[in-house]
């Protein structure tokens, strides 16, 4: 050990009063799913406010001089309100792919960085997209419980399904989650077109200006964009109708982009065919008309979550954190799209 | 019909007789599409006599030149030397161990089959119970049915998919259209087959065993033969370990399902996806009772689609033959 002076006899708690801090409205899921180790480092220090008993406002002002950045997830927004009391921050990061409970304007406005999960979860949502459309087409869960109930032996053979080779695919908003479900489907050899804000330019599948034409030139739709003012309720009745008695919706997005009620009533008349679905409008809540059809595959929301991709997802956000901190580029910076 | 018809149906009959054929149990396309296959063809249907198999087929079929058989239709010595004038069997079936090809060879009797008609449908669901065993799909759809994710909360989490090394058992037809789909999830392809293929290049394994402690994941895709028999054994199992997972779409029997039983029961092996059975269709109580494992009641044939094209593969092997043209899909039997 070295000669001694004030510094290194700081305690590890006067060492961490040192640090930038990362505030917290709410532990993000990840927090209990794996861990919170592994979003820690030795660059910041994190302050929770759910730790403490004061009020948030009232710890926000005590602390804001300190406070750098915003670690957010879902259900913890960060809106004008609290940006107000945190005149420091120059950095929000949130655990989710998507930005709804970000006031992004006014990070803007004030200067403020975004940090988003990037591409972390885009496999496992894809997968669980292809897992959902195998499914449905298929009916692997429905044999499944055809078999549990002991119907294989009693009643014969479970009902045919349907080919995946050959169906047109259709899949709404073609950003990195939906290019990478398209990719899986090619392999299939099934025929991938799809919908988006803009036509991108180095992607060789047919192009529809509107959903509802996608939907009448396919025989799948499978939901990949992102949940937004234009988005909402997207997929209502004349979609549905345009997709046709054959047709099968998968929503790996946001319950919202789709008229959840109008769908279940489609269903429910044969309208379209079956749905998988990981999303819903009102979760955990999922309409009960879906638990009798052996046509709709549902999924607890949980496409985004494994072990593996959270681990990601750890090393994401301390990265960016670090990163922030030291004046580098950001790992996964989000950049409005014009 | 009037009698005019009759009769110019049965004049038409007797001109241009449609060609006979035997068929010892009704295969699933004649269940299905009978209709369209009498069009075609006059079927002796040996199951609808009362008479024992070998004396109708002393009585009725000894002209008969073709079978339509199905995949767990035994067509034995005895039955083709019981058929002077047998030309063809055609099954349904992608397996030909219920056919004794041997005879065959020496008879001069040719056989075809679906070829690599089923491959595409049978990887399909290949992967969809690897996903769904990974991501707890069926499970998860239980959960929520089950009102649970209303009252419990958050489900469990599955497993990731990407960079997962997944080992194909036996790269024929069917291993090869897996290996294709999975690539793009990111998954290491290995595996282990009669023999290398030289023009994959997946590495390559000579035992299961070899394979099995190098991957995570075995999806059984070969055929039932002495050989393959029971082969996925308790060492086998072990060998994939406690994370590991095993898909079957080939036979039941390839794998010891006692064994396979008590390894998913004691946690030796994460979970399984299976499409077939040792005792069809009747299924171990105790998977029944495990939220690790997906069941799917092996079909003959998978889809619609399929089927279709299955019954036009069938109208069409037999035209040929009785139009002196090549088969479709024959199976080589110089070997």
């Amino acid at each position: 050990m070295g000669v001694s002076n004030t510094d290194s006899d700081k305690t590890q708690e006067e060492e961490q009063q040192d640090l930038p801090k990362v505030v917290l409205f709410r532990p993000p899921a990840a927090f209990s799913l794996i861990d919170e180790e592994s979003f820690t480092s030795n660059k910041f220090h994190f302050l929770k406010t759910y730790d403490s008993q004061l009020p948030v406002d009232q710890f926000l002002s005590t602390h804001s001089h300190s406070i750098k950045a915003i670690l957010s997830s879902a259900g913890a927004p960060v809106n004008a309100d609290i940006l107000q009391l945190l005149p420091e921050v120059g950095l929000v990061v949130t655990t989710s792919a998507g930005l709804n409970h970000i006031d992004i304007p006014e990070c803007r406005r004030r200067g403020i960085k975004i940090a988003n999960a990037g591409h972390v979860y885009s496999d496992d949502v894809a997968d669980l997209a292809v897992g959902l459309l195998i499914d449905v087409l298929r009916k692997v869960s429905a044999s499944d419980r055809y078999v549990r109930q002991g119907l294989w032996a009693d009643k014969g053979n479970y009902p045919l399904g349907s080919k995946l080779r050959g169906k047109r695919t259709g899949i709404v908003g073609l950003g990195n989650i939906g290019y990478e479900v398209a990719k899986r489907l090619e392999a299939f050899g099934c025929f991938v077109s799809y919908n988006s804000r803009k036509k991108k330019p180095y992607v060789s599948y047919p192009f529809y200006h509107n959903v509802c034409e996608l939907a009448a030139n396919c025989d799948v739709l499978i939901i990949c964009c992102g949940l937004s003012d234009e988005t909402r309720h997207m997929i209502n009745k004349q979609v549905l109708s345009a997709l046709g008695k054959e047709g099968v919706i998968v929503n790996i997005g946001r319950g919202n982009i789709i008229d959840e009620k109008e769908m279940v009533s489609c269903l429910m008349r044969g309208e379209i065919a079956g749905a998988g679905l990981d999303v819903f409008e009102n979760e955990p809540d999922v309409p009960k008309e879906f638990f009798a059809m052996d046509n709709v595959v549902l999924s607890p929301h949980r496409a985004v979550f494994t072990p593996e991709s959270l681990k990601d997802l750890s090393q994401l956000v301390v990265g960016n954190l670090e990163a922030f901190l030291s004046n580098k580029p950001l790992l996964s910076e989000y950049v409005d799209k014009k | 019909m009037d009698c005019n018809g009759y009769r110019q149906e049965n004049h038409e009959q007797n001109l241009f007789p449609k060609p006979k054929v035997l068929v010892l149990e009704p295969p699933p396309v004649f269940i299905y599409h009978e209709d369209k296959l009498s069009q075609k063809f006059h079927f002796l249907k040996a199951w609808d006599s009362p008479l024992p198999l070998d004396q109708f087929l002393t009585t009725h079929a000894h002209s008969v030149q073709a079978i339509l058989s199905h995949g767990s239709c035994p067509v034995t010595t005895n039955t083709i030397r019981l058929l002077p004038s047998l030309g063809l069997i055609v099954t349904t079936s992608a397996g030909l161990d219920q056919i004794d090809l041997q005879e065959c060879r020496r008879r001069g009797v040719s056989v075809a089959y679906a070829g690599s008609l089923f491959s595409a449908d049978v990887a399909d669901i290949a992967v969809g119970l690897l996903i769904d065993a990974l991501r707890n799909i069926s499970a998860g759809n239980r959960y929520v049915t089950q009102g649970l994710w209303a009252n419990n909360g958050d489900f469990s989490l599955g497993s990731k998919l990407g960079g997962r090394k997944v080992g194909i058992v036996g790269l024929g037809s069917i291993g090869l259209e897996v290996g294709k789909r999975l690539e793009p999830f990111g998954c290491n392809i290995l595996y282990c087959s009669r023999n290398k293929k030289s023009s994959v290049s997946y590495p390559y394994y000579s035992t299961v065993c070899e394979l099995a402690t190098n991957c995570e994941v075995l999806i059984i895709c070969c055929e039932l033969n002495d050989q393959t028999r029971h082969v996925i054994n308790k060492e086998v199992l072990l060998a994939l370990g406690k994370k590991g997972l095993i898909i079957n779409v080939g036979r039941g029997a390839i794998i010891d399902e006692q064994e396979m039983v008590r390894c998913l029961m004691q946690g030796e092996i994460a979970g399984a996806g299976l499409d077939v059975f040792e005792n069809e269709p009747h299924v171990p109580s105790e998977l029944i009772s495990l939220d690790n494992v997906v069941l799917s009641p092996h079909r003959a044939v998978h889809t619609e689609e399929t089927l279709m094209a299955l019954v036009e593969l069938v109208i069409g092997n037999l035209e040929a033959f009785f139009s002196n043209k090549p088969l479709l899909s024959p199976v080589l039997l110089d070997e």
